[in-house]
């Protein structure tokens, strides 16, 4: 039985913000059917009292000294930037203008 | 000068600073040699030939004013595109960072410059370090210099082929599942995955945060070791940054070098016993486990019962952070941005920009990561991997009680031929199935030229308990020692 359907696969495209084709959908569906199947195996694993690790260093709360150092000027942070304008970065509408 | 491209780092230093050579002289060997044999090779990205004469005539006025140098003072080395350069185009191998440059410079990046190294360059990367072969790159993959048919290793296989083609006697690689290790054994050099928190990722595009390790690409183990000095140590602007001295590798290596291993105890893990592996790769390594006794090395064999499950929980781990930290690439701060016609949302313009800017193995993998991600599968999959995390990391400690150092192959597999894993992603994966238990551990691995299968490099693994990366460069240099360096055959003519 398959891990995953063609029609998940495009609700997990539409979660990612990717247009996908629809070829691509075909090919993604098969292969990720086969590596969901392959990692589905840690399932084999008993680790129901095992705590989960997010990160091999033990570190927490680590904060900087509070002073005030340079940061990147206005410029620098708009410089990759695909559109600006007024000094900010441009985006395309957010909230639909009919509604 | 040509003979100046074929010495190690070391002797380059050394040549530099008795005045036998000038930095600036050193670089432009490299440069001409880049020049001549990277049309064949396909390492480079970017080659930054004004940057890297700058930087090498700082290195010799320093020189002429009487200042001290640091041990890698006017070397050239090549640095893996998922650095930032400051004002130098970085792209992670991705279209959709294509023509970024980026206002601020990586801490290893700025380490380098500070050791007065000599940046030639960005090289080629399979696209985010996702990938095994450089294949994935958005720019066309690197062609291992053993056979220009063949693949480098990935992710950092450009870094790796670099250093194999002579156009660098120094790289600088990332390691998340291997992408430093894997390449390395492909081409017959030495590649070290650092502990992570050893080498900062502050300005290393993240993949998978809790993964990504920044590491030293060289052609002898005293070359990786004097890198990884002057690239390693706490970093303030990285959290998991580890508040401690850097281990003492350079030390370390001189000692190896001395071929004496009297009292080291190496662990040859069970579970990793002819899994999977060319026959001709288990014989390299079992050839190099009776050079390293001969020097005075015990071999236990060592059971770590959950590395079977280290290469499924990866590829749950690493994709779901994948999918978060790709997230910020959605065409507003940098990069590309497709389809914005005044009409079309910002999810729209999002969605097209992400279609058209991300190769097919990053999509594959952000949607995967989404999909472990999501609730109703969270616990099955991310959470579970988690957990198996935490039994490998107990197989690693257990295994360090009775042993020093494992060792195993780096990868199954010498070079393959361009093509023969890109159908079946699960394949390519495969790659990486004896490096990726140490990513997941946290601690340090490297990947030293152990011999020759089929007439390509076979790369030797071992591995150290975290903050213990002297361990591994020390074996390492002993087993270099024993069976040599290894020479790809000429790219000439």
């Amino acid at each position: 039985m398959a891990a995953i359907s063609r029609d998940e696969v495009a609700h997990l495209a539409r979660l990612s913000r990717l247009a996908v084709t629809e070829q691509e959908l075909d090919t993604f569906a098969g292969q990720l059917d086969v590596i969901l199947q392959a990692v589905a195996r840690v399932g084999e694993v008993a680790a129901a009292d095992i705590p989960p690790t997010s990160h091999s260093v033990p570190l927490t709360n680590v904060l900087r000294e509070d002073v005030v150092i340079n940061c990147l000027t206005r410029e620098e942070a708009l410089a990759g930037a695909p559109d600006v304008e007024d000094d900010r970065f441009r985006v395309p509408r957010i909230l639909d203008e009919e509604a | 000068m040509s003979d100046l491209t074929r010495m190690t780092a070391a002797e380059l230093a050394g040549t530099i600073a008795k005045g036998d050579a000038s930095a600036e002289e050193v670089t432009r060997a490299h440069l001409d040699r880049i020049a001549a044999v990277d049309g064949k090779v396909h390492a480079f990205l970017h080659v930054d030939a004004d940057g890297a004469i700058n930087a090498a005539r700082k290195v010799d006025a320093k020189r002429a004013a009487g200042d001290e140098l640091g041990p890698l003072a006017g070397v050239p080395v090549a640095v893996k595109d998922v650095l930032t350069t400051r004002g130098v185009p970085t792209t992670a191998g991705s279209k959709i960072l294509e023509g970024w440059r980026p206002p601020y410079d990586s801490t290893v990046v700025e380490r380098l410059r500070d050791a007065g190294t000599v940046i030639l360059g960005k090289t080629n990367m399979d696209e985010f370090a996702m990938g095994s072969s450089t294949e994935y790159s958005a720019y066309g993959p690197t062609n291992n210099p053993w056979d220009l048919g063949r693949i480098p290793g990935g992710s950092g296989g450009g870094s790796a082929a670099a250093i194999a083609a002579y156009e660098a006697p120094l790289a600088i690689g990332t390691d998340t599942g291997g992408s430093i290790r894997q390449p390395g054994a492909v081409t017959g050099t030495v590649g070290s995955k650092p502990t992570y928190g050893g080498t900062s990722r502050y300005g290393l595009i993240a993949f998978s945060s809790s993964l990504d390790t920044p590491g030293p690409c060289a052609r002898t183990v005293l070359d990786a070791a004097l890198l990884h000095e002057v690239m390693a140590g706490h970093d303030w602007r990285d959290s998991t940054s580890i508040p401690q001295a850097v281990p003492p590798v350079v030390e370390a290596a001189r000692l190896g070098m001395t071929g004496d291993l009297t009292g080291v105890k190496l662990g040859v893990v069970t579970e990793f016993n002819g899994e999977g592996a060319e026959p001709g790769v288990l014989a390299a390594f079992h050839d190099a486990l009776a050079a390293l006794t001969k020097l005075g090395a015990e071999v236990v064999e060592v059971s770590a019962p959950h590395f079977q499950y280290a290469l499924p929980a990866y590829y749950l781990i690493a994709p779901s952070e994948c999918s978060s930290n790709l997230a910020r690439f959605d065409g507003v701060r940098f990069g590309l941005r497709v389809g914005d016609d005044g009409n079309r949302s910002l999810e729209e313009v999002m969605s097209l920009t992400r279609e058209a800017g991300f190769g097919p193995e990053v999509k594959r993998r952000i949607m995967l990561g989404t999909y472990a991600l999501s609730s109703g599968y969270y616990d099955a999959y991310y959470g579970q991997a988690q957990k198996v995390r935490t039994l490998i990391t107990q197989d690693f400690n257990a295994a360090f009680e009775q042993v020093d150092v494992l060792v195993s192959p780096t990868t199954p597999f010498v070079a393959f031929p361009f093509g023969s894993r890109t159908s079946d992603p699960y394949q390519m994966y495969l790659a990486d199935l004896f490096t990726i238990p140490t990513n997941l551990y946290g601690g340090p691995g490297i990947s030293v030229p152990c011999g020759l299968s089929e007439g390509l490099p076979v790369g030797f693994q071992i591995m150290a308990p975290t903050m213990a990366d002297d361990r591994m460069y020390r074996v390492a240099a002993a087993l270099e020692s024993a069976v040599g360096t290894l020479t790809p055959p000429s790219l000439e003519g």
